[in-house]
């Protein structure tokens, strides 16, 4: 059965990993800054005892005041999960780090993220829209779209 | 003397040479489109109704009793339709295409003997008349591909090429060893050569190499790369709508059946048999022939283009050498045995060449470092 | 003196006769190689995900039928687990068996098309489609008996199902299973064996298992290149922690695995049903729930093994009668990501045979 990893512990390993960082646990979920995505991302790819090697969902969600990406991660060697969010609070310009570098199954993820909502990651190798066209006016996910 | 010299000389009776010659020629060239196209309206819906039996389904069996009048359908149905032609395409080849991939079909029916005499021109080169002319056809479907100004057709006419290309070499290695076994190239010889054993008893490889090759020539599955569906669309004909399509839709039929009436002619005895008239004969050998097609059609899947090369070339092409060199050391150092050694000895050197080779070849694998 | 070449630039466009849909390639060949690729996806966007935050709860499950139009069932059982977490809705015995049967229905449903279009997709002109369309008909006529409809059920509710089992189904179930398990036999029979397939798929199209571990690969793309990893058996939803059986994984993830695995999928779905059948308890169908239910507010994840992979619901609540997000997580799309290193050094051929051993439906790739 895959345990779902209790947010406050798995922050507090991220927060002695990257002293200073602005990590906190909110509800079941982990929140790191934006900036800081990829390398956490990468902590816990690799960090023993966490190993989420798998990622299962990337997307992200219109809170009118800010834009949250969350991300379900899996660890298939320890089959255990967690949810790690990230808050963009900048409509005109959100920027996320990109995790392809970790996993590449976040490619097309984050590039139906950047289509839909307007969220850029930085870093992505091919940040293009994926399923409306090129020059599509405007974000159709977001909340004051329509 | 064939039946189209008799009525020659009973002509020259009356009109002068040349016109009997020219009155004959006519008649004879009609009798053997009608047969042809009659023939490839036969086996069209045989393919259909066999298919769909294959496949669980009842084929068309709506028009007329039993279907049999859905290829008229069809032909009306094609002729009515738009032809359209791409804006780009190359005008004249574009057009010619279909005319020159169509007329060799008709041709090679002009040295098929269909009953005891009833054949229309009875060269003495036969054989050397039908490789030639059967590789004609190739050339209209090249026309078709590179006429089109369509990327799939281009593939598709390039993979034709490469395909008709390799597989020539099996069919004439396997056509010189039954010339070699009957001491004529005239299919006229050929098939009296057969009264006693019919030649693919007595080449079994032989036959299965020119059987195999033949498919390939042919564009039937399971080397039909030209029309490979799920690849290219339609391949050649993707850009032909109308008569043009039928065109090269009946030459397709024609040339399946024209290849199982040379298969009839060459391997099975042609028109002889007991107690049925000869033409009988004729069309139950070819039929059978045709029906082997289908079956094969209806279970296998396709080759890749790498793949079909190397069958071509690695597997077919020896085995038809060796085979040539057998039956050719046979008729050279036994000239008057008994038939039936000949056929123990040949069932068991080309089973024996068939378990060796399929050791040493494989076509498996095929990436390539990019 | 070298050739000077060009490279062709095929579209493999949204009309094509193997296309599954309306996918798009852009593919550069070097004659009949494959040196490059591109996907170009989005014609069939209709904007669910969206559309979902103006509807109600159970409105939204005809909107999720439509996403795999060839799993409704499973699709219904994703959007209704994710939900039934959020709001904590606990579903009768009855009503979950029922699931259960369903879902491993659909999947045998799912792969028998799946073979028979890989099948089409090699050559093999339309023959191992049109049979194993006679055994999805008779799966499909059993869908039709329990929901009216042969293709978007909607029969699933959010705490269960909507309709009874007619007196008929059982009977009728017990005789397909019969009949299936005869019918694989066949299939493996023709197939499995066959030169011609095993020379067009073994070896083509490998995915290693780091690779597919990296890109999210879910589903039996993932099992056949040596990953053991099934929802049913990782993180067990409805009551498949109460069914015996097997996980088939294979060794070299190339296609014929892939094709393998689904084949020894299709057994292992009838063992299920089977055992669900045994056990099938009287009771409730579907749980007290209203019919304008508003979960409290929160998010939840609920994902099931769909026959093509990982289907996954994301779904966030303001405690109102719509779902304030609903997110599908698309394993088509996502096993997808790869196809590049996949066909990469292929020809033309393989590479449709790589894109159908895959088995994406369009519906669910672009929502």
């Amino acid at each position: 059965m895959t345990v779902a990893l209790k947010s406050e512990q798995t922050a507090s390993q991220i927060a002695a990993a990257f002293p200073g960082a602005d990590v906190k646990a909110d509800g079941p979920a982990v929140v790191v800054a934006p900036d800081m995505v990829n390398k956490v991302c990468a902590f816990l790819k690799s960090a023993p005892g966490l190993e989420f090697d798998y990622l299962q969902n990337l997307t992200s969600t219109d809170y009118l005041d800010y834009f949250e990406v969350v991300y379900h991660l899996t660890s298939l060697k320890h089959n255990h999960s967690m949810v790690l969010k990230t808050r963009c609070f900048d409509r005109n310009n959100a920027e996320v780090a990109s995790v392809t570098g970790v996993w590449r199954g976040a490619d097309f993820q984050e590039r139906e993220v950047y289509d839909l909502m307007g969220i850029k990651f930085t870093g992505h190798p091919n940040l293009k829209r994926i399923l409306l066209w090129e020059g599509f006016p405007g974000h159709p996910l977001r909340r004051d779209y329509l | 003397m064939t039946l189209l010299n008799q009525f020659i000389q009973w002509l020259d009776n009356y009109w002068p040479h040349w016109a009997s010659y020219l009155t004959a020629a006519i008649i004879g060239v009609l009798i053997v489109v009608i047969f042809v196209v009659l023939g490839i309206i036969v086996v069209i819906y045989l393919e259909r109704r066999l298919l769909g039996r294959f496949q669980v389904r009842l084929g068309p069996n709506r028009v007329g009793p039993e279907g049999i009048f859905q290829p008229f359908a069809d032909a009306v149905k094609v002729l009515t339709k738009e032809d359209i032609i791409p804006a780009a395409a190359d005008h004249w080849v574009h057009w010619l295409a279909p005319v020159v991939s169509f007329i060799p079909v008709i041709m090679v029916f002009a040295v098929v003997p269909v009953a005891s005499g009833a054949i229309f021109a009875d060269l003495n080169v036969g054989v050397l008349y039908l490789a030639a002319v059967s590789s004609l056809s190739v050339l209209g479907l090249f026309m078709a591909g590179w006429g089109s100004n369509n990327k799939y057709s281009l593939i598709a006419a390039l993979r034709s090429v490469s395909q008709m290309v390799g597989y020539e070499l099996p069919i004439v290695f396997s056509l010189l060893a039954v010339v070699a076994a009957a001491g004529s190239m005239s299919l006229n010889r050929i098939v009296e050569v057969q009264a006693a054993v019919p030649m693919f008893l007595l080449q079994p490889l032989g036959f299965i190499v020119y059987f195999i090759a033949s498919l390939a020539e042919i564009n039937r599955s399971p080397f039909d790369l030209l029309e490979a569906d799920s690849e290219i669309v339609a391949g050649v004909h993707t850009e032909y709508s109308g008569m043009k399509f039928a065109m090269f839709y009946l030459g397709e039929y024609g040339h399946a059946f024209g290849a199982s009436c040379i298969i009839a002619t060459l391997f099975l005895g042609g028109w002889q048999g007991p107690f049925l008239p000869g033409f009988l004969w004729f069309l139950i050998k070819a039929l059978i022939v045709f029906f082997i097609m289908i079956w094969i059609r209806a279970t296998m899947p396709r080759v890749r283009v790498d793949q079909l090369t190397a069958i071509g070339w690695k597997l077919l092409l020896p085995l038809a050498i060796l085979n040539l060199l057998i039956v050719a050391m046979e008729q050279i150092f036994w000239p008057g045995v008994f038939p039936w050694v000949l056929v123990g000895i040949n069932a068991l050197a080309g089973l024996a060449l068939v378990l060796l080779i399929g050791r040493t070849v494989t076509i498996r694998g095929g990436r390539v470092e990019v | 003196m070298s050739l000077r070449t060009q490279e062709l630039l095929l579209n493999v466009g949204p009309q094509h006769p193997s296309t599954h849909g309306v996918a798009r390639f852009r593919v550069w060949l070097d004659g009949e190689v494959v040196t490059n690729l591109e996907l170009v996806v989005g014609y069939l966007h209709r904007g669910i995900e969206k559309l979902a935050e103006t509807r109600t709860y159970t409105q939204v499950i005809p909107l999720t039928d439509r996403l795999d139009y060839l799993c409704s069932m499973s699709n219904n059982l994703a959007y209704c687990t994710a939900v039934e977490k959020l709001a904590g809705v606990k579903v009768p015995e009855r009503a979950e068996y029922i699931r259960v049967i369903m879902a491993e229905l659909q999947r045998i449903a799912s792969h028998l098309m799946s073979v028979g279009f890989l099948l089409n997709e090699l050559g093999a002109y339309y023959t191992p489609i049109i049979y194993c369309f006679r055994d999805r008909e008779k799966i499909v006529d059993l869908f039709e008996m329990v929901s009216g409809q042969r293709m978007m059920y909607t029969y699933l509710r959010i705490g269960g199902v909507s309709q009874d089992l007619p007196e008929e189904f059982i009977p009728a179930l017990k005789r397909l299973i019969v009949d299936l398990r005869k019918a694989i036999e066949e299939y493996e029979a023709l197939l499995s064996g066959n030169e011609i397939l095993i020379a067009r798929m073994k070896g083509v199209g490998v995915l290693s298992p780091e690779l597919a571990i990296n890109s999210s690969a879910s589903g039996p793309v993932l099992r056949a290149s040596g990953i053991k990893w099934d929802i049913r058996r990782a993180e067990p939803y409805s009551i498949y922690d109460r069914f015996k059986f097997e996980i088939p994984t294979a060794n070299n993830g190339d296609c014929y695995d892939r094709y393998w695995v689904r084949i020894e999928e299709m057994k292992q779905s009838l063992n299920i049903i089977e055992q669900a059948l045994k056990d099938l308890p009287a009771g409730e169908i579907c749980a007290k729930v209203p019919a304008l239910i508003r979960p409290p507010r929160g998010e939840a994840y609920g994902h099931i093994e769909a026959p093509r992979g990982d289907l996954g619901f994301y779904i966030v609540s303001d405690g109102s009668i719509a779902p304030y997000r609903v997110h599908i997580k698309p394993p088509t799309l996502i096993n997808l990501t790869t196809m590049k290193d996949l066909c990469v050094g292929w020809k033309l051929a393989d590479f449709i045979v790589i894109f159908g051993s895959i088995d994406v439906v369009l519906g669910e790739m672009d929502r």
